[in-house]
């Protein structure tokens, strides 16, 4: 894309663009926090980072926001940059809404009941689970950051995956609640984290349908990975 | 629990527009300011009751095209058109076209509001009084007409005697245009009319402008891109004489076809 004949608009958009990659590295660094909060549950400080994390985005969420709003208003953008405003706009909302997802998947580790229970579930499945969202999220700022509609395609027929790890640890936690009641409590536990989990890839692809937005000027939101796929291709 | 709802999948693409019927389409149209080629093969429809926007940077040929539009460029020796514009099924550049009933089917409106040294009364009065007789009472009612469709009435009712020289830029500007509407065309020519106009009366004449369109055919060439992209139904961009893109406004403004387009409407312009 050429430069603007303004180039202090230039620097506005690769303000706001470079806020939503730092906040984006924020919510990673916090994301791989929490999944240490599940390995050790009952470790205080990590989840007291984890909650720093997710203010400190809060803020990062704030001030992008506020940076989109003054650069619409001084500049009327048009055509890819106004597609690229209102995408960071819903990109960081994505995000703060993961750091809240983080957040609550520390809180339980942290709460955990009997956490001795389950430990397998706990320590290898929801990590394995939480590794997929992780490295999708990863590329789906990957594919923002170099406006890469295949990665962005990628990220989107990846969530299927994340969504069938979810429903095989609700499976799974069935079947030992079943076996023995005892376990119905950190069970729920990890219910609610793998439910976490899985929405984190649900915001992941949203944040990968946007950049489709921003590339290509196409709505696709709501369409499957194959129609994604198909449109791409025109 | 039934899940079907999710099973819902509205219609991703509106039905097709139904087409608006053309009122003037330029064939393979040049255009020469002596020997300098300032239209290189244009070919564009003007669709009836729309508003169309020719945008552009400065000696892009937008204005030139305009004035091809109701031959007023014959006015300058020098000046030729080649091609067709047709206009009411016929080409409006061959020889034997009645210019002066031209400019009253298809009428303009130009940057520097251009009123008569005379009433404002009379402003409505003198083009009308060119092509049709009317009774005083006729004349009379003709007037508040126009001045009504240029949202000038109640301005205007009380100081119809006072000289037109005396209104404001922006009144002067829609008595311009209550004087185009007087002979009622079917087409309106603006050319950046509102580039010597403050806010306001910018937004009255934009206002005007949505009204209009409801009776009229109008062409309106702007330098305010978010003019273009508030007033138009289609939007024309060109550059250096040639047609670069021509689509409707809401598609233009936001993901065009060409990527010449995108860095003129977004600002990365040279």
């Amino acid at each position: 894309m050429n430069e603007h004949t303004s180039k202090q608009f230039d620097a506005e958009m690769e303000g706001i663009r470079s806020g939503v990659l730092a906040m984006g590295g924020l919510v990673e660094t916090q994301f791989r926090r929490a999944v240490e909060a599940l390995q050790i549950p009952g470790d205080v400080d990590i989840v007291t980072l984890v909650a720093t994390d997710e203010q400190a985005i809060n803020r990062m969420q704030m001030d992008i926001d506020q940076q989109c709003s003054q650069i619409i208003a001084k500049r009327q953008p048009a055509a890819i940059d106004l597609r690229m405003i209102l995408t960071v706009v819903k990109i960081v909302n994505e995000l703060e809404r993961i750091g809240d997802e983080i957040k609550k998947i520390a809180y339980k580790a942290q709460q955990m009941q009997r956490p001795e229970r389950l430990t397998t579930v706990r320590v290898h499945v929801i990590t394995r689970a939480a590794g997929l969202a992780e490295e999708n999220l990863q590329l789906a700022l990957d594919a923002f950051a170099r406006l890469d509609v295949n990665a962005a395609a990628t990220v989107i027929s990846n969530d299927e995956a994340i969504d069938a790890a979810f429903l095989a640890i609700l499976r799974q936690l069935i079947s030992y609640m079943m076996e023995d009641p005892r376990t119905i409590t950190p069970a729920l536990e990890i219910v609610f984290i793998a439910k976490s989990i899985e929405r984190i890839g649900d915001h992941a692809k949203n944040i990968a349908e946007d950049v489709v937005h921003v590339v290509k000027g196409k709505d696709v939101r709501h369409a499957t990975a194959d129609q994604i796929r198909a449109e791409l291709a025109e | 629990m039934n899940l079907d709802i999710f099973a819902f999948r509205p219609e991703a693409k509106p039905a097709a527009e139904t087409r608006t019927p053309i009122k003037i389409a330029a064939r393979h149209l040049d255009f020469y300011y002596g020997r300098f080629h300032a239209l290189k093969d244009i070919n564009l429809e003007i669709a009836e009751r729309r508003v169309t926007a020719f945008i552009g940077p400065s000696g892009c040929g937008k204005s030139t095209l305009l004035r091809t539009l109701n031959r007023m460029y014959s006015l300058y020796p020098g000046q030729r058109a080649v091609g067709e514009i047709v206009f009411n099924a016929r080409n409006i550049l061959e020889a034997g076209v009645d210019l002066n009933m031209l400019r009253a089917k298809i009428g303009m409106v130009f940057q520097k509001p251009t009123p008569f040294p005379m009433s404002i009364y009379d402003n409505i009065a003198f083009g009308v009084r060119l092509y049709e007789s009317l009774s005083p009472r006729e004349m009379d009612e003709r007037v508040e007409w126009a001045l009504t469709k240029a949202a000038m009435w109640d301005e205007a009712k009380n100081k119809l005697k006072q000289s037109g020289m005396a209104l404001s830029g922006g009144q002067q500007q829609r008595l311009c245009i209550a004087r185009a509407v007087a002979v009622k065309p079917e087409v309106l020519l603006l050319d950046e009319p509102t580039s010597a106009l403050d806010p306001i009366s910018t937004a009255k004449i934009e206002e005007l402008i949505s009204e209009l369109k409801s009776d009229y055919t109008i062409a309106i060439v702007t330098h305010n891109m978010q003019q273009a992209a508030r007033v138009s139904d289609y939007t024309a961009y060109m550059y250096l004489g040639e047609l670069i893109e021509f689509g409707a406004t809401d598609e233009l403004f936001l993901k065009p076809r060409r990527r010449e387009t995108e860095d003129y409407i977004t600002g990365r312009f040279g």
